[in-house]
């Protein structure tokens, strides 16, 4: 078995272990209708993209740590200052300059209720969350935007409070290390490696 | 906060009048294994030639510049697809770009065609999309769409395109909707509308005779959207021919029809529907502020703008293209519609972003009526037929060529050729697909001016091409 490909930088340069792609002979396509002509081959492919977050990097690691990221204009010179950012937003969409970083992990503990949901039978390949996915999307107060995440425990339901969980164990250091249960769920009840 | 400068709502000013000369498209289906990509638009350019009684060749000789929309490189597994393309239809060395803004991938191709001839820079220009999306098993397909949404914030969530658009959707249900059956089944009834449609276009992939219980009795997608609520995934080509007033002219000297006027407008909006902050509602010529002072009274939740239940692009693709083509009031100055109907509850959506009904009274347009071909309450011509084509539902969204598909389509009534092209006898014997014994002719009687509307995703990109009889200006 060949190993999973491993980056890290140093130096500023990404230094590689292990196999970033995977060898797969390809095949022809025939038609069964006419006398098994070739009509085409198959192309597999297995990739692994190196991909860095930049200036949202603090956000996916403050998800494992149990902390919600979000971001503030603090520009005097902004016409619309104090403009509360989350999903967490780098620079500010009106004035462009570098948002201050908040903490707002109690607000989306004692402030956030469904906007919208959705409950979707189905996925695409590379999902790993499990069906049917409950997509909701977050509204917090004092906030000027709707997060989109999942409800892992609860029905949806528009208006309903719910609460934060952070995959503290063995993070993915994806967005899916953040995920929301009604207010009320008892811990016994959270997911494998969640935690409030 | 969104607020306009004065620059930004400048109108969009054409240099010259802009002309759609000819079109033509390709079959439509969710597989086509015996074509490659370029003999689907090798069939499109051909047939836009033969509309005008031309050859190929004679039209490529009046092509300058070209335009090609195709929005997904890792469908095809082919980079630079438009090098490709404009090589195998022999257009070489002339100058040609690609276009990628998603499903709106065909409206922004014929955007950039229309501003290329009323530059000046070209007097006759090809506007060419394509989309080939069966390369992949069906859930490799939904990964690959939902590389569309931002892929750290959204994609991971599923790879799932329908659930980051149905939370959309949801809202509209419960707030517009009031999570009445009877809306539920106004949804059902366009769903049943454009597969109707669709078996009337020998192009289109899904022709149904269906009823309303029937889509309400699908399976679940997404609640409440069920599998016949929602577009197809498709293979196929369109293309138009855009020219400047004297080489319209020449080149339709022989032609059945004339050249009609062009306008295409655009607008966008956040690709995550999370960062969409509140804002006024930008005003069509056909409303008023005072019309939506009480929109959150009589629709508790309503009163977000643009929210999760208007398309703020879409706005402001008609807010630039009425007033660039002097469109007052749709419903009355319009004689067709084909709108980006990806899921049904998005169509309803878009009548009262393009202004078709206000906002919250979308399922009007439905119920009354005005929508059909054959209004079926009254049994008169419907006010403003809509995708009569069969739209994304019936008839195909091969995303770069769904936009320029419309535009077609469009064209069609307004050159009163509807019956001509979409009823022969030989073209669906050439496509391998029955034409039904109670085929119907759904020309719009007298069509002089229609509209196309190209949507990308959940509303980041959206265009608005408007068609006009020279004769019949506004
Ligand atoms: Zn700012």
């Amino acid at each position: 078995m060949s190993m999973i490909g491993q980056v890290f930088v140093k130096g500023g340069k990404y230094k590689l272990k292990g196999n970033f792609h995977h060898l797969t002979p390809n095949m022809p396509i025939r038609n069964a209708d006419d006398g098994w002509k070739l009509m085409g081959v198959t192309n597999p492919r297995d990739m692994t993209y190196i991909h860095m977050y930049g200036g949202e990097a603090p956000f996916f690691e403050a998800l494992g740590e149990g902390k919600l990221l979000g971001t503030r204009c603090d520009n005097p010179d902004c016409e619309y200052k104090g403009t509360v950012y989350q999903p967490f937003r780098i620079h500010c969409a009106d004035c462009l300059g570098k948002n201050t970083v908040i903490d707002m992990t109690e607000t989306a503990k004692k402030k956030a209720i469904i906007h919208t949901f959705m409950v979707c039978e189905r996925s695409g390949a590379f999902n790993l969350l499990d069906k049917p996915i409950k997509f909701i999307n977050i509204e917090f107060e004092g906030v000027d935007t709707i997060l989109m995440s999942y409800l892992s425990v609860g029905e949806p339901e528009i208006g309903k409070k719910v609460v934060p969980i952070f995959r503290t164990k063995n993070p993915t250091y994806t967005i899916l290390d953040l995920s929301w249960v009604l207010e009320g769920t008892p811990k016994e009840e959270l997911p494998e490696g969640f935690s409030f | 906060m969104i607020k306009f400068s004065k620059q930004q709502l400048k109108i969009p000013k054409l240099m010259r009048p802009v002309y759609l000369v000819t079109a033509g498209q390709s079959k439509f289906g969710r597989a086509i294994p015996e074509k490659r990509t370029e003999e689907l638009c090798i069939d499109a350019l051909t047939q836009a030639s033969e509309l005008i009684g031309m050859s190929p060749a004679e039209l490529k000789s009046y092509i300058h510049s070209c335009y090609y929309g195709h929005f997904a490189d890792h469908f095809g597994d082919q980079l630079l697809g438009e090098a490709v393309i404009h090589d195998r239809l022999g257009l070489d060395p002339l100058g040609n770009i690609g276009v990628k803004t998603g499903g709106a991938t065909g409206g922004s191709t014929l955007w950039e065609a229309v501003k290329a001839v009323a530059s000046g820079y070209s007097d006759c220009v090809l506007a060419m999309g394509w989309e080939r999306m069966d390369e992949v098993p069906t859930d490799e397909g939904n990964f690959l769409i939902s590389c569309a949404a931002d892929k750290d914030w959204e994609s991971p969530l599923g790879h799932i395109y329908t659930g980051y658009y149905a939370v959309m959707a949801q809202r509209y249900w419960q707030i517009f909707g009031k999570a009445e059956d009877s809306f539920r089944r106004t949804l059902a009834e366009i769903a049943v509308k454009h597969h109707g449609y669709a078996r009337m276009n020998p192009y289109a992939q899904s022709p149904m005779k269906i009823t309303v219980d029937d889509v309400i009795n699908s399976p679940v997608v997404a609640y409440p959207l069920r599998a016949l609520d929602c577009c197809l995934m498709s293979v196929g080509a369109a293309c138009a021919i855009i020219c400047d007033e004297k080489t319209a002219e020449e080149m339709t000297k022989d032609s059945p029809h004339k050249p009609l006027r062009i306008w295409v407008a655009a607008g966008s909006h956040t690709l995550r529907p999370a960062d969409r902050r509140d804002m006024e509602i930008p005003l069509l010529p056909n409303e008023n502020a005072d019309q939506y002072k009480d929109l959150g009274k009589r629709f508790p939740g309503g009163d977000r703008y643009p929210g999760f239940t208007g398309f703020l692009g879409a706005r402001m693709a008609a807010w630039y293209g009425y007033r660039m083509a002097g469109v007052k009031d749709p419903l009355e100055d319009l004689d067709l519609v084909e709108l980006h109907d990806a899921f049904t509850i998005s169509d309803v959506q878009t009548y009262e972003d393009i202004g078709i009904r206000p906002y919250g009274e979308g399922r009007d347009y439905v119920e009354s009526g005005d929508c059909y071909h054959t209004n079926p309450k009254t049994g008169k011509p419907g006010k403003l037929p809509s995708n009569i084509s069969g739209g994304l539902i019936g008839c195909m969204h091969a995303v770069g060529a769904t936009g320029i598909m419309q535009t077609f389509e469009v064209a069609t009534h307004i050159w009163n050729r509807w019956a001509e092209i979409h009823g022969d006898d030989k073209r669906w014997k050439e496509f391998g697909r029955k034409k039904p014994k109670d085929w119907t002719d759904l020309q719009v009687k007298g069509a002089k001016r229609g509209m196309a509307i190209s949507h990308a995703g959940v509303g980041s990109h959206v265009t608005s091409t408007i068609l006009m009889d020279p004769d019949h200006l506004l």
